[in-house]
């Protein structure tokens, strides 16, 4: 019987495991996929916002600004990149200055006092690849950029490290309530828990109604990107905003901690029943095209590497939920973390334990609980002499498996055997890049393949590159097909 | 470490170099390889058509390969596997990576790059949809089936008309396979006609030339597309959508030069190309580093990499002897005109030409019965006449030096001239 069940692995539900795992409490986290941080915790625009423009007295804005200003602790302590290089919302023309002026104001009101009015001059001065049209900005130096994956697994792998467990492919099924237990049913187990945290993300409003009427439903949010070989880094410095107008959000222009730049999002709400929808579209790539030109002429999309979709968890209510079911005691719903939900992610967890707290009473502190996450060796930013010493003490770190990112053996091998570690062709890319770069994986994936197996003792056929049913290869050769 | 020359990948192009290098004089050569093996990327072209213009036989590419190892071998010229070159200097100092030497740093008088190219990934070309298990370049299923020996699909479509797509269409037949049919955005394919005859003709597989494909339907894995013809503009004609059950789709869309390391060498690189931009020997834009085979700019026929290869060795002796003073008198430059989209060399120093000099080249469009016209300062020095052109098939032509040398001559430009139908 455990204490509390999570159900789903997103930045969310890792989070809140970490969180949890502060106390002694039996926490299982449960994700229906073969990894964690694959909703849309791993296709997002993966920026920290510095909160300004959520309505003053919203959830939204509420965890915004609090998560922002928990981020460093955060990612220093489970040693995850994380740059608050500042972000630009850019007016073209007086009207678009109005608004910045509008959004300077709300962000006040939520407490954020360190953003500036910036004027042509200055923006030009910062990012000269902006088109020349620009006649300021509002610039909000807390702004950031993170991994959102690699932030959902560190929390994960930390959770774990403090007794939390995991649960990989189990499709919750159906929930029953009997005397204050919770039975939890996938196809083939059934796990019990004295309380569920329902941190589904498009999902939630269906696990939700398993046990009540929900009283929301949960959208999914299409949004579509490029994202842009290395050689474009220098492209912009700070996360570039596009001045929303009654014509839409725009699109946004950004760095990514791996020195990428990530162009998007379309924002496409899809019907009820798309919930694994994450095709991209000619036209909503062509879409992107059109609008990222009103930000810079500068790119050049011979330089994409790559594009992709996520789904945003878009609320009926229009804000999160964050609250115990009134309807089932002991049912917490963290539902509807549309954006800013990566941002929000630490105050969010931080708030889930409040309310842990005030439904189970007092929680026991776990007197072992270690914050630290151990850090990942990352070979390509140690200087010559800290690399020969690695290599002499593991040759494997010799052995330099993804050429385009300069990934070692030794990376992966480690990937691999953490708590939460990857066992996917895709989970290995997230947990330490092979494949994320400009050949995306043609050189890499057979060898990443071929150490998982080893290292995981399968054979190569049993290794997917995503999900069950997404294995790479489906037999040897010379054998009937 | 100290050497007169270093090579930078042990393929087709590498070997050549090398071995060239070690006939015309100089023995301190090292040759760093990635894999872990010599030969690159021939040792997965298991397939037969290699050596027909310098062995004047046909080889697999394993086989090919091998004349020049053993060669390499022969020779007693160093080499190391496992050695990922992370750098290089301008002033040509190397810094590799192996887990049996660690890291390593060596400087060398003269650098030869031959570290090939990487395939254009459906991410680079943007072709929309999910990103589900069923999806790969055509050469990383040719890695699997021939290397590891381990089949990918059952049900393929391949998108693109390169030389490897093509390979992999006879090749996954071969080995049980379906392949539906080959979809081919231009109006004309990317590959060798001799691989569209061998390939697909003789397995009865369909080429679609024109058209596009519009729609990948999955689950875990891919279970079909949706296939459409393309206009002239290459839009999507509407009304013309039709599907294709499937399992696999294996991209064959283009090869790109790997010269992430030559930029960090200073090295200037063509906009069409992708490669560097070379003189008559070879010559990058810096002085003493040579560039040759995939990675200078991408080859249908290694026969091709081999001579280009033998002539970068060959100069880059000359450059350790001395013999080069880098004069900068008397430079040609070659330039595509008409019908053409590039010339490799892109210099002419008329001082180090041989008797003859070679002209490597693609044309842009199919054509039937064309002239190339070859001008030097805009009068005509050449014609030859061909009966077939097309951008899949590297054209090689081939001009006495006699014709430009001490004519003071700033420009040689080629141009495609139709004849009238």
């Amino acid at each position: 019987m455990y204490d509390i069940a999570i159900v789903g692995g997103g930045v969310i539900g890792c989070s809140i495991a970490r969180e949890l795992s502060r106390y002694n409490l039996n926490t299982v986290l449960i994700e229906k996929n073969n990894d964690i941080a694959t909703g849309t915790t791993k296709a997002n625009s993966a920026v920290v916002h510095a909160g300004y423009d959520a309505p003053a007295g919203s959830l939204k804005g509420k965890f915004n600004v609090r998560g922002n200003e928990m981020f460093s602790q955060v990612c220093n302590e489970l040693n995850v990149p994380f740059n608050r290089i500042g972000s630009y919302v850019i007016a073209n023309d007086e009207e678009d200055m109005k608004t910045i002026k509008d959004l300077y104001d709300n962000g006040v009101k939520l407490g954020i006092n360190d953003m500036e009015i910036i004027d042509a001059n200055e923006v030009r001065k910062n990012e000269p690849n902006l088109n020349k049209n620009v006649v300021g900005a509002l610039y909000a130096p807390s702004a950031g950029i993170v991994e959102s994956w690699e932030l959902a697994i560190a929390n994960a792998e930390n959770a774990m490290d403090n007794g939390a467990e995991l649960k990989l492919n189990f499709e919750v099924k159906n929930i029953i309530k009997n005397d204050g237990v919770f039975k939890i049913n996938s196809e083939n187990e059934v796990i019990e828990s004295k309380m569920i945290i329902n941190a589904a993300g498009v999902y939630a409003d269906k696990i939700y109604n398993m046990v009540a009427d929900s009283h929301f439903e949960i959208h999914p949010r299409k949004g579509q990107y490029f994202l842009l070989d290395k050689v474009e880094k220098d492209l912009v410095n700070h996360v570039i905003f596009q001045c929303p107008t009654k014509m839409g959000k725009g699109v946004l222009v950004a760095p990514t901690v791996d020195e990428n730049i990530i162009l998007g999002p379309t924002s496409e709400d899809l019907g009820i029943d798309e919930k694994e929808n994450v095709a991209t579209t000619f036209e909503g790539l062509g879409f992107i095209k059109e609008k990222v030109a009103i930000t810079t002429d500068k790119i050049n999309y011979r330089n994409v590497i790559t594009s992709f979709a996520g789904l945003r968890a878009e609320p009926s209510t229009g804000d999160f939920i964050i609250e115990e079911s009134d309807q089932v005691e002991k049912f917490i719903n963290v539902a509807g973390i549309k954006s800013p939900g990566l941002s929000s992610a630490p105050a969010i967890a931080e708030y889930v334990v409040e309310l842990v707290e005030n439904s189970f009473g007092n929680l026991e502190k776990n007197l072992s609980f270690n914050p630290i996450r151990r850090k990942r060796i990352k070979f390509n930013e140690l200087n010559d002499e800290e690399k020969a010493k690695l290599i002499k003490k593991d040759p494997q770190y010799g052995n330099i498996v993804c050429r385009c990112e300069t990934i070692t053996e030794a990376e992966i091998v480690d990937a691999i055997h953490r708590n939460a570690g990857g066992q996917t062709i895709n989970g290995i890319k997230r947990r330490c890049r092979p494949g994320a770069g400009r050949c995306q994986g043609g050189f890499c994936g057979p060898k990443v393949l071929e150490i998982l197996a080893r290292e995981l003792n399968v054979k190569p056929e049993k290794i997917a590159l995503e999900n069950i049913g997404s294995e790479i290869l489906i037999g040897r050769t010379k054998e009937k097909i | 470490m100290k050497y007169d020359i270093v090579v930078i990948g042990g393929g087709p192009a590498g070997l050549a170099a090398a071995v060239e290098a070690n006939k015309n004089g100089i023995k301190n050569i090292l040759v760093l390889e990635r894999d872990r093996e010599l030969g690159g990327i021939l040792q997965q072209c298991i397939h037969n058509g290699f050596g027909l213009h310098i062995f004047k036989e046909e080889l697999t590419g394993p086989e090919y390969a091998e004349r020049f190892m053993d060669e390499l071998k022969e020779l007693n010229i160093e080499y190391k596997l496992n050695t990922m070159v992370i750098d290089i200097s301008e002033d040509k100092v190397i810094t590799a990576v192996s887990p049996t030497d660690g890291i390593i740093s060596i400087q060398a008088k003269a650098v030869i790059l031959a570290m090939g190219c990487r395939e254009r990934t459906r991410g680079a070309i943007s072709i929309p949809g999910s990103r589900p298990a069923g999806i790969l370049s055509a050469g990383t299923a040719q890695r699997y089936l021939n290397m590891e020996g381990y089949m990918v699909g059952k049900k393929v479509v391949i998108v693109g008309s390169g030389d490897i797509g093509l390979i992999m269409a006879r090749r996954m037949t071969l080995e049980g396979a379906e392949v539906k049919a080959v979809v081919e955005l231009m109006p004309f394919s990317g590959g060798l006609n001799r691989n569209i005859v061998q390939c697909l003709d003789d397995f009865d597989i369909p080429l679609m030339l024109g058209h596009t494909i519009t729609e990948i339907r999955n689950g875990n894995r891919v279970t079909g597309v949706s296939v459409s013809k393309v206009d002239e503009n290459l839009k999507v004609v509407e009304g013309t959508t039709f599907d294709i059950e499937c399992d696999t789709i294996l991209f064959s869309v283009g090869l790109i030069p790997e010269n992430e390391l030559s930029l960090k060498a200073g090295v200037e690189l063509s906009e069409v190309t992708n490669g560097a931009v070379v003189n008559e020997s070879m010559e990058t834009s810096v002085p003493g580093i040579f560039a040759c085979g995939n990675v200078l700019h991408v080859h249908d026929l290694v026969d091709y990499v081999t001579e280009e290869s033998r002539k970068a060795g060959r100069f880059a002796v000359k450059y350790v002897k001395g013999e080069i003073n880098g004069d900068k008198e008397n430079v040609i430059d070659t330039k595509p005109l008409n019908g053409i989209s590039y010339i490799v060399p892109q210099k002419l120093r008329t001082a180090y030409l041989d008797d003859n000099v070679s002209l490597y080249m693609r044309v842009r469009n199919v054509y039937e019965k064309a002239t190339f016209v070859i001008k030097a300062d805009g009068e005509i020095i050449k014609e030859i006449k061909k009966t077939h052109l097309a951008p899949g098939e590297m054209e090689r032509l081939s001009i006495k030096t006699d014709l430009i040398k001490n004519r003071n001559i700033s420009e040689l430009t080629v141009e495609v001239v139709e004849e009238v139908k």
